[in-house]
């Protein structure tokens, strides 16, 4: 086939890339969007492989094959809670891919003509580098990502003091090699050191970034293996991949950027800085010493019957206890009661973007029912009971009114605002922030401590009993 | 390199043209947002399918570009299938 129709064809499946993710932008036509893109990727591949260049096709139907199986029971398998170790393990994936068709090339290029003569040649080498460094930060920075999330290593900050400065080095280390390259492409020495040098980066990266902060590594790591995707499409000189791939990069910054602002942290600070650091730390016992109030779930039960309107508040801990179905089972009976039910979700609760959304939807609660962060926090005052669920630091009334406290300008979840506030928690443990919360101390809040899954289901078997 | 300057602009433009699109991206649907534009980023297969099926002499080649295969068709289809199983769950009650 003519080059000429296979980047037409190609730009056909752009196009369908971008009416895919266009479709995404409503709950009602989103299935039908990403069907659309997957319709783009499957022509996209149905060309490639009419390529005239591809002579050898059982690696191929091999590779494709183990890669599908694979894909298609981790898609089917996984849990909805387990969802940001499934997309970081993805993003390592695309990365990896990345990085291992741009090594393939680069070695190709050697065996044959090279890179071409002048800055042709030059500008040739710099994208397939880059594309390298990108790939493999994204490779190895995504498994540490999974590995903290699944929990096989702690998902505390890892690290030492001096940490940064091993980054700085290791990203000087990179760039010099780089650079190296440019002058003598044909070492390929240089080349896997290039390779080892950025593996390393991505681990040490991604280990001092603690549990919470992950929506915002997942979100980078995503824009990530974009833009190695793109940039592997410079040295492949294929358009399909540069603008899939820049799509996919722009997508990862803008969530990076939400994911800070509703942190009130710049990037650097998440990546680089320590939580924490400067502001004065208040004493926990000071904050709570005989000021907690702690009830169990069926007076709290009581306290519902005769609540007009109740907001729940999920965060990480929902999650952790699988407790959404339970959670929807207390909309229900509430509902039943003529109680008005709905949902506040803070943009960083939970793991990675959208985390809780995807857990309530999956226990079938209507969508229109989880209200974002700005549409809510005007209604707390007219809440008669607030529930808070293995959320912390989004309701620390200290981000709002403490101008030392290392949280302040965070933006947070007006709970506190509430005529009443139950808050379902194992312990007085603080949140990542390793701040006191006052809202636990407040006059009308009440402390449920023990399993969130167990607790919620008492509280609707009470409520559910009464009158 | 007139070709390299046509794909700077492509790129540039998909850039802007991404920015639009994914900020009307409501935040109920980041989570799918990401796992679908994952699958997109799985467009690597177009180029690994090019490394793979050369039939060059050198092993090492292949053998990149077999794992490229492995690693990018694993991010399509895993990618695409529970995008689509998230979003069914967002259809469903509405």
């Amino acid at each position: 086939m003519s080059t000429y129709i296979v980047d037409l064809i190609y730009l056909f499946s752009a196009v369908l890339f971008i009416l895919g993710i266009k479709g995404l932008t409503r709950p009602k036509t989103a299935v039908r969007g990403n069907l659309t893109s997957a319709v783009g990727m499957l022509i996209a591949v149905l060309v490639t492989l009419l390529d005239r260049s591809i002579i050898s096709y059982e690696m191929i139907a091999l590779g494709m094959a183990i890669g599908a199986i694979v894909g298609a029971v981790m898609a089917i398998k996984v849990q909805m809670t387990a969802m940001p170790q499934m997309v970081a393990l993805l993003n390592g994936f695309g990365g990896g891919a990345s990085l291992g068709v741009v090594a393939s090339q680069y070695l190709l290029a050697l065996e044959g003509t090279g890179f071409g003569p002048g800055a042709v040649g030059v500008i040739g080498v710099l994208f397939a580098m880059a594309t390298v460094l990108i790939g493999t930060v994204t490779l190895t920075g995504s498994f540490v990502a999974f590995a903290k999330l699944q929990e096989l290593i702690s998902g505390k900050p890892i690290g030492f003091a001096g940490m940064k400065f091993l980054n700085a080095g290791l990203f000087v280390a990179a760039v010099v090699l780089v650079l190296m390259l440019i002058g003598q492409p044909a070492n390929t020495a240089l080349f896997w050191g290039l390779v080892a040098v950025a593996a390393v980066l991505g681990l040490t990266l991604v280990l001092p970034i603690g549990g919470a902060d992950m929506p915002v590594v997942i979100a980078l790591l995503n824009s990530y293996s974009g833009v190695a995707a793109a940039a592997a499409g410079f040295v492949m000189q294929n358009t399909v991949l540069i603008v899939a791939g820049s799509l996919v990069g722009a997508s990862g910054l803008i969530l990076t950027k939400i994911m800070c602002v509703a942190m009130n942290r710049s990037l650097t600070n998440v990546l680089f800085g320590v939580m924490g650091e400067g502001g004065e730390t208040m004493d926990a016992d000071e904050v709570y010493e005989g000021k907690i109030t702690s009830a169990q779930p069926d007076e709290i039960a009581m306290m519902l019957e005769t609540a007009k309107r109740v907001v729940i508040v999920p965060g990480y801990g929902l999650a952790m206890s699988q407790a959404q179905h339970a959670v929807r089972e207390l909309m229900d009976v509430l509902e039943a009661r003529g109680t008005e039910v709905e949902f506040a979700i803070h943009p960083v609760a939970g793991r990675m973007p959208g985390h809780m959304n995807v857990l309530l939807a999956e226990a079938e609660v209507p969508y229109d029912k989880l209200i974002e962060m700005e549409r809510i926090n005007p209604t707390f005052e007219d809440t008669d009971v607030a529930i808070v669920i293995g959320a912390n630091d989004v309701t620390n009334p200290m981000a709002r009114e403490d101008k030392g406290s290392p949280i302040y300008g965070m933006p947070i979840l007006h709970v506190d605002k509430a005529r009443n506030v139950v808050v379902v928690k194992r312990s007085l443990s603080p949140g990542f922030a390793g701040l006191p919360n006052p809202l636990f101390a407040m006059d009308n809040t009440y402390m449920v401590f023990g399993d969130g899954k167990k607790a919620i289901i008492d509280m609707t078997a009470a409520l559910d009993q009464a009158d | 390199m007139e070709l390299l300057v046509m794909q700077l602009a492509l790129f540039v433009l998909s850039l802007f043209l991404g920015v639009e699109l994914i900020t009307k991206v409501p935040p109920t649907l980041h989570t799918p947002l990401m796992s679908g534009t994952n699958a997109i980023s799985g467009i690597t297969l177009v180029g690994a399918l090019l490394a793979a099926g050369h039939g060059g002499e050198s092993s090492l080649v292949s053998a990149l570009g077999f794992i490229a295969v492995i690693l990018a068709s694993l991010n399509v289809v895993g990618g695409y299938l529970v995008t689509n199983r998230m979003l069914a769950m967002f259809k469903r009650k509405n």
